[in-house]
């Protein structure tokens, strides 16, 4: 192998000899096992989509749920997702960006830690619980904020209004769902700041540049790449989350970009949740079709931040 | 293992060995005796009335084991169909859609169906109204409200019915379940018998009116309506809470979703005949129309499937001891108390229970 050779050229320790030790041998068997096992899992699950989701693409309009056809009904589904998910990665990044430059550059030595570990907290709460604290005190303090949006802003269709009296809207979704890919798009951030080599901080600073000065030409540039993976990594997140959106969201299967009223579109993984307990039969293929598109929605979102990611790498 | 852990597992297999005997040979006996487990799935409407049940029925039975999977009304179904459970429960009654009442009737040769209401469910219409302490609503104003034609409280319509109640000029917020839902398909289909002008949407377990607040589940609805002034939306009784119940209208009177209220719907309607087929298949097709004396039209009437013939006499006894317990005075008291639900009345009871007394060894 390849990567044997070269390590015997760096270092004797790692490798005796032409033969390999029987512990190498089952390392890389077990390793390969792992890969291939991650592989069978993700193709036995779309084969799994295909199949169920088979009958519901076959058939006419009129036996499907709402009697719509299948691009009819998953087509709304499919905006709310993508609706809800972009605008909580509009409102995490930059604020992950703004936490992640705090913890690795301005925050004092003495509590990067405990803050670092406050921010991946975050992530260790169900999103059960995200969905609960969603209706009960988020939604309500919403209401009032939303009432101004609509008075002062409702001419941009986002706020058109009018504005709902119970806060459970897609601007309430956006914003739990905005906390809870906070915690993911600002760990991959700060890791890769806090590396950024420290001859280019100083550089910048010894030419006579400000801090932000330093951390606009050296820090975030160099950090691009982690950035976009880790907005890309927190859309994925947000695309598939479901029980928060559920419980928080009233759906109402149309298609608005108004995020105030109490009218919205509902999102794939929520409608699943929403419909499956009482479906029985093409409304059940119905559903797993639309996790097909879900699925395929996620898939593509990870190839493109993969490209994105390599490109700048490369460079 | 050392020896004693071996006598250990060879006494409990011996134990085992005694109690799957006994399960065997008690095809009679009091129902004290039986012994060994059933399963059910279906409505999730039922769950809190099926916890209340099995937990009665255990304590009585010692030997007996019964598990009910709240999956929905269409997994029950199908679950019951495909010969899965022992017996299922239904929001809906079976219907030859997707061929269920004739799968069901299949499942059950060479025995016959049963069928019977088990659970009826007061639907309340609740409403967020800090002043008005009392509300009324007819049939049409109800269906306009929900069809979002009438969109403030201080609407003509509401004020006809409420004569000297001082009405806010809030704006209506109409709260529907965004899951699919019995209570939903319930609620549709009462306001599409008693106000088929207003009312023109399909009946559906899905809510049909776009536009409206949505929110998840019974629990939901009562939230949503908590948070919102001027919110209004339909919630099993029991739920209502704190929130106010509006009165609808029947006949010339306005009457309030009691247990009582609720359970006489059952006696003013007639058998659906396309449907109860069989001698033992109880399906109702409720007189939402009703204009009877102190009846509650907006109910979910909950049933239960099983079959009179099983593979094993055990499991006939258990499911026959169970139905009998869950429809009798007792066992709709259990249910009362732990899902808010209102007790089938004496007559209906004396009425079904024969289907019961069907089930037997096969």
């Amino acid at each position: 192998m390849e990567s044997v050779e070269v390590a015997a050229g760096v270092s004797p320790l790692q490798a005796a000899g032409p033969r390999r030790r029987w512990g190498d041998r089952v390392f890389s068997k077990l390793a390969l096992a792992a890969g291939v096992t991650i592989l069978v899992l993700l193709a036995g699950v779309a084969l799994f989509l295909l199949i169920e989701a088979l009958p519901a693409v076959s058939a006419s309009p009129a036996e499907l749920p709402e009697g719509k056809s299948l691009v009819e009904y998953i087509a709304p589904l499919a905006f709310g997702t993508v609706l809800a998910a972009a605008l909580a990665v509009v409102l995490a990044v930059p604020l992950a960006i703004a936490v992640a430059l705090f913890i690795s550059h301005i925050a004092p030595r003495r509590i990067v830690l405990a803050l670092g570990f406050l921010v991946d907290l975050l992530a260790a709460i169900p999103s059960i619980v995200y969905g609960l604290w969603g209706i009960f005190v988020l939604g309500p303090a919403a209401v009032p904020v939303m009432r101004w949006l609509e008075e002062h802003l409702g001419f941009i269709p986002f706020f058109e209004g009018p504005a709902s009296v119970t806060g459970r809207t897609m601007f309430v979704a956006g914003l739990v769902l905005t906390v809870m890919i906070l915690p993911i798009v600002s760990a991959v951030a700060r890791e890769v700041f806090s590396q950024t080599p420290r001859k280019l901080q100083e550089g910048a600073l010894a030419l006579g540049a400000t801090r932000w000065e330093m951390i606009r030409m050296t820090v975030l540039p160099f950090g691009r790449s982690s950035i976009v993976s880790g907005a890309m990594l927190g859309l994925g997140r947000a695309l598939g989350e479901t029980m928060a959106v559920t419980i928080i969201l009233s759906v109402s299967g149309i298609v608005t970009f108004n995020l105030i009223s109490q009218a919205n579109p509902s999102t794939i993984a929520a409608n699943i949740a929403l419909d499956f307990p009482e479906s029985s039969g093409l409304a059940v293929n119905t559903l797993i079709a639309s996790g097909l598109v879900l699925f395929a929605i996620t898939l593509v979102t990870n190839l493109a931040a993969r490209a994105i990611v390599a490109r700048r790498n490369v460079q | 293992m050392s020896p004693s852990r071996w006598l250990t597992v060879i006494v409990a297999l011996a134990v085992l060995a005694v109690g799957v005997a006994a399960c065997g040979s008690s095809s009679s006996g009091s129902s004290s005796e039986l012994s060994g487990q059933i399963a059910g799935a279906g409505s999730s409407a039922q769950q809190a009335a099926q916890e209340a049940w099995i937990a009665n029925f255990e304590n009585e039975n010692s030997g007996v084991t019964i598990s009910y999977d709240p999956v929905g009304s269409g997994g029950g179904r199908e679950q019951f169909i495909a010969g899965g459970t022992a017996y299922g429960g239904s929001d809906t009654p079976l219907s030859e859609d997707e061929g269920e009442l004739k799968g069901a009737t299949e499942r059950c040769k060479p025995g016959e169906l049963v069928e019977i209401p088990a659970y009826i469910s007061p639907i309340a219409i609740v409403y967020n109204l800090p002043e008005v302490k009392s509300l009324q609503l007819d049939p049409d104003t109800l269906a306009k409200i929900f069809n979002q034609e009438i969109t403030t409280w201080d609407d003509k319509a509401i004020a006809a019915d409420n004569p000297g109640v001082e009405l806010p000029s809030t704006r209506i917020v109409p709260v529907n379940r965004s899951d699919e839902s019995g209570t939903t398909e319930n609620f549709t289909d009462y306001l599409s018998k008693v106000a088929p002008e207003v009312w023109t949407h399909e009946v559906s377990g899905d809510w049909p009116v776009k536009g409206g607040e949505a929110a998840e589940g019974t629990s939901g609805v009562v939230e949503a309506v908590n948070a919102g002034e001027g919110a209004i939306g339909y919630a099993d009784a029991s739920q209502a809470g704190e929130l106010g119940v509006a009165k609808i209208k029947v006949g010339k009177e306005y009457v309030e979703p009691t247990a009582e209220a609720a359970a006489k719907i059952l006696e003013e309607s007639p058998e659906d005949k396309e449907l109860s087929k069989g001698k033992d298949v109880f399906a109702f097709e409720l007189d939402r129309k009703t204009e009877s004396q102190g009846t509650y039209p907006i109910v979910l009437v909950s049933s239960m499937i099983a079959c009179t013939k099983y593979g094993s006499a055990g499991e006939a006894e258990i499911v026959k001891a169970y139905l009998e317990y869950a429809i009798s005075a007792e066992g709709q008291k259990a249910a009362a108390e732990n899902a808010g639900s209102a007790p089938l009345s004496a007559s209906l009871t004396k009425k079904i229970m024969p289907a019961i007394e069907a089930i037997e060894a096969g």
